[in-house]
């Protein structure tokens, strides 16, 4: 697989496009996803919506090839089934939920795990290794908080942490769980800026679950509502968010008003 | 200023941290090497430290055909060689094993209350000194001694067993492993309490084993464990980076290019080897691989690329120092040594987290 040459220490190689075939998943005998098919084009941002227990952090789990599942990933037309654990994290990078971070960990050793898929397991970092981390860590403005352990930092100072080991990694797809769920209207704002930021500076690919619709639709180019494990509706935000489909799929009672930057949900009481 | 101050206290605060962290290793380095002088010269024939630093000199240089004047002669050189160098020394090795293997099994099970008996290394190496100091009919096999060899035996059954049921109950993943562990160690006391009731006149005998000893240490034990110690202590150090990728959780460590369960079982078995070997020489000394990791997590912080080797100096040197402890305190008589751990460590480390809540 070619890679295209950094443009900058902390930047990326490019997005990749990624396809998902016929993705079938479940845990035991129950059925999460069935046959999933999506496609995010390169430097594409794919936000996937749907109620709670919909499937979504399911389907990016088995994107990344944590879960079990049938059906097939690929990146710029290569399956991932068949590529080795370390050129996979060299593709794709994610975070989770809800991160663990390590207790007396700095920002910047935890920054700096982010570049483990890139040096053997047993050496140490190298020059390059750190000027990488430097970068992130200045590009996400935690320069000044490096040397600090994680448990000091902020709620939303610690999502940038996460995000900053994700990008260490160099990836050219980067997955996000809910990567807003922990912070407060403002944060989550100035975390996706971010994002957007990061993904049209390095023509990144991000696919992101995000449960609060609004953003969604501000944020990501396409959405893909799942429903019951599958893809009930992908495409431009303002196709897929719609008042019909949060009542079929939410059970919601809303309104979709078109907004400056995109459609806004306004939740309706009878 | 509002910009400047927080960069410039977090530049001081990193430099002082590597600085720090060689001082903490060159700090315990000393501490082992005092404690282990302390401990070869200390007794009820008192050698003087200078004259046992000059015998071991000699003897360093003595197959290179050097030798150098003023060594120890006569019952002296004796006592040196044959009693308390091998005694230190398998002090210094059993508590750098259990201390290295605490520090593994807290990092693979990512809990500060893991030690190296959670797995039911402990009860099985119980069960099988218990066993043997019961029913053998022999003391030992070729020149080793029969209770080792079971001790050494019954440990990794122990561990073994948990793994097994672990993998048939959930695979690797850590909570159903922690639980399968303690089925397994509660199953094994059980039945090293029924064999031990039932023999009670090795009772004695049994419980001096249990709580530990180093009295009987001679250099045939210590070549004994040499080879299982090292070996596992290598593999644990070198999984330490490992380990740091492992500590932000599974899903992340795998995004990353490890695979958290080949490592979780390396780790494990490679602590365990430790455990054993200790556990086999030693008896069941409690408290160090609890509490040696946590001491020198404040010391030089938590990347585990610094835990794994401190914990073997640190671990170490406690373990001559409470040896050394069991030996004088009620002299010509000797105090279980497991016991002399916990007198020492507990108030120890209740001191280390006093003086963390207050700078906190």
């Amino acid at each position: 697989m070619s890679r295209r040459s950094a443009p900058r220490p902390g930047g990326t190689g490019g997005g990749a496009r990624v396809e998902v075939l016929g993705l079938t998943a479940g845990y035991g005998r129950t059925q999460v996803l069935d046959a999933v098919r999506l496609t995010v084009e390169p430097g594409g941002w794919l936000a996937v919506i749907g109620p709670n227990g919909s499937g979504k952090s399911t389907l990016l789990r088995s994107v990344l090839g944590f879960h079990p599942h049938e059906g097939q990933v690929r990146l710029d037309g290569v399956p991932t089934t068949g590529m080795h654990r370390r050129d996979r994290a060299r593709a794709m990078a994610y975070a989770p939920q809800t991160p663990v971070l390590p207790e007396g960990v700095t920002a910047r050793d935890y920054v700096t795990l982010g570049r483990t898929p890139h040096r053997p397991l047993l050496a140490a970092p190298r020059e390059a290794d750190r000027r990488v981390v430097a970068d992130v860590l200045d590009r996400l403005g935690l320069g000044s908080m490096a040397g600090r352990p994680l448990s000091t930092l902020s709620g939303g100072e610690q999502q940038r942490a996460v995000l900053a080991r994700a990008l260490a990694q160099q990836p050219r797809v980067l997955l996000l769980d809910e990567p807003t769920a922990a912070l407060d209207l403002g944060h989550a704002q100035q975390v996706l800026d971010l994002v957007d930021v990061l993904r049209r500076q390095d023509g990144l690919t991000v696919i992101s679950t995000l449960h609060d619709l609004t953003l969604a639709g501000q944020y990501a180019d396409r959405l893909a509502l799942l429903s019951g494990g599958r893809v009930a509706a992908e495409g431009p935000p303002a196709e897929v968010l719609t008042a019909e489909a949060l009542s079929r799929h939410y059970g919601a009672r809303a309104e979709v008003v078109a907004g400056p930057s995109g459609p806004a949900v306004l939740p309706v009481r009878d | 200023m509002t910009t400047t101050a927080p960069r410039a206290r977090a530049g001081t605060a990193r430099s002082r941290g590597r600085r720090g962290s060689v001082a903490a290793f060159a700090g315990a380095g000393l501490v082992l090497v005092l404690a282990m002088l302390a401990g070869v010269g200390v007794g009820a024939l008192p050698l003087p430290p200078g004259a046992v630093v000059v015998t071991l000199l000699d003897l360093l240089v003595r197959p290179f055909g050097g030798s150098v004047p003023g060594a120890l002669e006569g019952a002296q050189a004796a006592v040196l060689l044959e009693l308390r160098l091998p005694r230190v020394l398998m002090a210094a090795l059993v508590g750098a094993g259990l201390a290295i293997a605490g520090a593994g099994y807290q990092g693979v099970f990512r809990n500060p209350l893991a030690d190296p008996y959670l797995l039911g290394a402990a009860a099985g190496a119980g069960l099988g000194a218990t066993l043997v100091i019961a029913y053998s009919p022999v003391q030992s096999v070729g020149p080793v001694g029969v209770v080792p060899l079971a001790a050494f035996a019954g440990a990794l059954v122990g561990v073994g067993c948990a793994l097994a049921l672990g993998s048939v109950a959930g695979g690797s993943h850590s909570p159903t492993l922690l639980l399968a562990g303690i089925a397994v160690a509660a199953f094994l006391a059980a039945a090293q309490t029924l064999v031990q009731q039932q023999n009670t006149e090795d009772l004695r005998e049994i419980y001096s084993w249990l709580l530990g000893q180093l009295g009987s240490s001679q250099w045939s034990d210590v070549t004994l464990v040499l080879p299982y110690l090292g070996t596992a202590a290598l593999v644990l150090l070198l999984c330490g980076r490992a380990l740091d990728v492992l500590a932000v959780g599974d899903d992340e460590a795998s995004s990353l290019g490890v695979h958290p369960g080949r490592l979780r079982l390396l780790v494990i078995l490679a602590a365990s080897l430790a455990t054993a070997a200790a556990v086999a020489v030693s008896g069941l000394i409690g408290f160090v691989g609890l509490v040696v990791p946590h001491i020198v997590r404040r010391l030089v912080g938590g990347s585990h690329v610094r835990v794994l080797p401190m914990s073997l100096l640190v671990g170490g040197a406690f373990l001559v120092l409470s040896d050394l402890v069991a030996r004088v305190l009620l002299a010509p008589a000797e105090l279980p040594i497991g016991v002399v751990t916990a007198f020492i460590g507990a108030p120890f480390f209740a001191g280390l987290l006093w003086a963390g809540a207050r700078r906190r």
